[in-house]
């Protein structure tokens, strides 16, 4: 198998981590289904309000979050820290810096994963999208983030390969600019141990958080992702990376442009034009970067595409990277004023946000996790042919999904803007336009459920492949052998 | 381009990148903090300068009160944001919808911002004076009473529930610390200013025959809703402006 790395092999054996390589990837799984889970019982309520049961903890508004923060952080959370503590080990040709700190950024990773979980069904948040948790857990998410960094830092001193490959570069942008965006986003003024108000207000705090956010997007659900996917794509393709120059180019535009892309939130808002108009310009800017990941991608399968016809592993990244090109071309044209005008609060912007969650992260993540079962516990898969019916229920389910969302958010945008020859509103009632996107809701409904199911299908094919006891095969490693 | 890999590439284009950068993993991650911070800083920092003050500012906009902070912070336990905007844009067909577009000034005593990213419900942004007390009242009861077809689930345990004074005290101390200038933020004061603001909107529910406490959660949320965007509706039609 051919290695996207370099570097001398020295004769000697290094024992990698394989241990927690399996606890993150146990992690994912399970919160892969809850976060899933989640998301297809709000789309119900939002179909079907008695879906809300009348409980303050299972309304809608309290539900999103726990939502959003399961599919964000729990799942593709600890999707990020398996492929890292897996993939980095090998590439830098050493074990992780400190066997306990691994382990306190897992136990704590899930621990603040829990606590999410309790508090925001109970309503204690801070509103602000994707860092809702309240204070005393984003202390507690900036130390588990520094073990972390230290455990990623410490990684790399001791590698036995001078040469860093792209995969890490990828990471390391991840670690670093997590790290400076929950700091500064969620500095706040305690009122009790459960509340908080932030030190910025009105449209600053805004501008803040939309730095945050889109950059949640792009240093959270891209860069580690186009990381694993410089790693993961290779070894399942076993083809090299098609351009290193490319590979630069692009890591370097990528990180550079994607800070600045936030104010694309607030078109039209009384924030400064300045400050809009430079949102819109680095958005559409960002075109180029992402499709240069996205052409290295696909590139890198270069006379490996008859194996995508039969491989569901190269399937899913095919399809992962082929979305990232889509919604990374969506995204920059939504951030056209003209088009945001149109596009914004309404469906369209979730059928973007799920293009991008689902068929990007989701699908890269099913790829990796169905290449590193074999690799990790020794074992082939139990039911091979799932993990096809998976890809298929996976991508038609996606597909409905943002058809829906594409339909309902043209409908509702078009008709919220509607005026008739009197120059007067033409649908006046604004419930009257909610409640013609009824089919489309359903419709996401059952996209949504397709996507779970598959889920829930790799579970199950996970868990009858690795029970019992394991092999233990990958526990020594040579050096240069792997 | 040439079908090149980490392993072979020698040529010069990346020698420099692969000495400096990529060998030098302390350089590479100072390199990589520089480049995700300049945008950041080009954006954000402005906003904190002198000129804050203009863009951001006016005195015809008042702190919310006690009891609308209450209120404020059980729009926000709730999740309503997420489905209610608070954002009207200079749009013809949002003027025509809302009222006047938002100003830069309105929010500026919004800690946090309340913006939402999504309508599945209408914007609230000028939603204050637009029903009497007792529609809101029915309407986070039972939201079908007042909109026939809503999708909007029912809150009736705002009903029930009573707000603390005391909580909300330490509230405004903190959000006294952030910025926001109040008068008195003992413990005292703030439950007598809740006590005397609940008590107008239980008196203006009682008027529709329904029976409410000053401390019921529904009458703060009330308060909150019933001040949003007036004060700048108010001026800006002083003003000789307005639709």
């Amino acid at each position: 198998m051919e290695q996207p790395s370099v570097g001398t092999a020295p004769a000697t054996r290094v024992e990698y981590d394989m241990d927690i390589v399996k606890m993150f990837f146990t992690a994912t799984v399970v919160w892969a289904i809850v976060g899933m889970l989640v998301g297809v019982i709000i789309a119900l309520q939002l179909a079907w309000w008695p879906a809300n049961l009348g409980l303050p903890w299972t309304t809608f508004g309290r539900l999103r979050p726990l939502h959003t923060n399961a599919v964000i952080f729990a799942f593709a959370g600890n999707v990020c820290f398996t492929g890292i503590y897996h993939s980095m080990q090998r590439l830098l040709r050493t074990r992780m810096f400190s066997d306990t700190l691994s382990r306190i950024h897992f136990w704590g990773w899930q621990a603040i994963i829990v606590s999410a979980a309790v508090t925001l069904p109970l309503g204690l948040t801070q509103s602000k999208e994707y860092a809702e948790l309240i204070w005393p857990i984003d202390v507690a998410i900036t130390l588990i983030w520094v073990v972390f960094a230290i455990n990623f830092f410490g990684t790399i001193a001791q590698r036995r390969v001078k040469h860093l490959y792209v995969a890490i570069w990828f990471y390391m942008s991840f670690v670093i600019t997590i790290a400076v965006l929950h700091i500064v986003n969620s500095l706040a003024i305690p009122a009790t141990m459960l509340r908080s108000y932030p030190i910025y207000s009105g449209l600053t705090d805004a501008l803040v958080q939309w730095w945050y956010g889109h950059n949640a997007v792009g240093f959270f659900l891209t860069t580690p992702f186009l990381g694993l996917m410089y790693y993961y794509l290779p070894r399942a393709a076993e083809r090299p990376v098609y351009s290193y120059r490319l590979s630069i180019i692009h890591f370097w535009a990528l990180v550079f442009l994607y800070i600045w892309a936030g104010p694309h939130h607030l078109l039209y808002s009384a924030l400064p034009d300045w400050a809009q108009t430079l949102g819109m310009i680095f958005s559409v800017m960002l075109i180029a970067p992402s499709w240069g990941g996205m052409l290295n991608g696909l590139l890198t399968l270069k006379g490996a595409w008859d194996r995508v016809r039969t491989d569901p592993i190269l399937k899913f990244m095919v399809v992962a990277v082929s979305f990232y090109g889509m919604s990374t071309f969506e995204g920059p044209m939504m951030s056209i004023r003209a088009v945001n005008a149109l596009a914004h609060y309404t469906n369209w912007v979730i059928g973007h946000v799920h293009s991008g969650a689902l068929g990007w992260v989701g699908m890269m993540s099913f790829g990796m996790l169905y290449w590193m079962v074999p690799q990790i516990w020794g074992r082939q898969l139990a039911y091979p042919k799932w993990a096809s019916h998976h890809f298929w229920l996976a991508t038609i389910g996606i597909v409905i999904y943002t058809v829906a969302m594409w339909a309902a958010g043209l409908m509702e945008g078009l008709q919220w803007r509607a005026l008739n020859e009197a120059g007067q509103l033409a649908n006046p009632i604004f419930l009257d336009i909610t409640n013609r996107l009824d089919p489309f809701l359903w419709l996401r409904f059952i996209g949504g459920t397709m996507y779970l199911v598959g889920a829930v299908m790799m579970a199950i094919n996970f868990w009858q492949t690795i029970r019992g006891p394991s092999e233990q095969v990958a526990e020594a490693v040579p050096v240069g052998a792997d | 381009m040439s079908n090149e890999n980490p392993q072979q590439s020698e040529k010069a284009y990346g020698q420099f990148h692969r000495r400096m950068l990529e060998g030098k993993a302390a350089v590479f991650a100072i390199a990589t903090t520089v480049a995700i911070s300049i945008g950041g800083i080009v954006e954000i920092v402005p906003m904190f300068t002198a000129s804050s003050a203009s863009w951001e500012r006016a005195d015809h906009i008042t702190p919310y009160t006690p009891l609308e902070v209450a209120g404020r912070d059980i729009y926000i336990r709730e999740g309503c944001y997420l489905c209610h905007s608070q954002m009207v844009r200079p749009m013809r067909a949002e003027i025509l919808r809302y009222g006047e577009w938002t100003r830069a000034a309105e929010y500026q005593y919004d800690r946090p911002f309340l913006l939402g990213s999504r309508r599945l419900g209408p914007d609230l942004q000028r939603e204050g004076g637009k029903y009497p007390d007792a529609w809101h009242y029915e309407h986070m009861r039972d939201p079908r009473t007042t909109s026939p077809g809503s999708v909007m689930p029912p809150y009736p345990w705002l009903h029930r529930s009573k707000v603390d004074p005391s909580d909300i005290g330490a509230s405004v101390r903190a959000l006294a610390k952030a910025g926001t200038p109040y008068a008195a933020t003992d413990d005292a004061s703030v439950a007598s200013s809740m006590q005397a603001q609940g008590t107008t909107i239980t008196q203006s529910l009682s008027t529709s025959g329904i029976t409410a406490a000053w401390d019921d959660e529904i009458v703060a949320l009330i308060a909150y809703l019933q001040r949003l965007g007036v004060e700048g509706r108010t001026y800006l039609q002083s003003q000789g402006g307005g639709q």
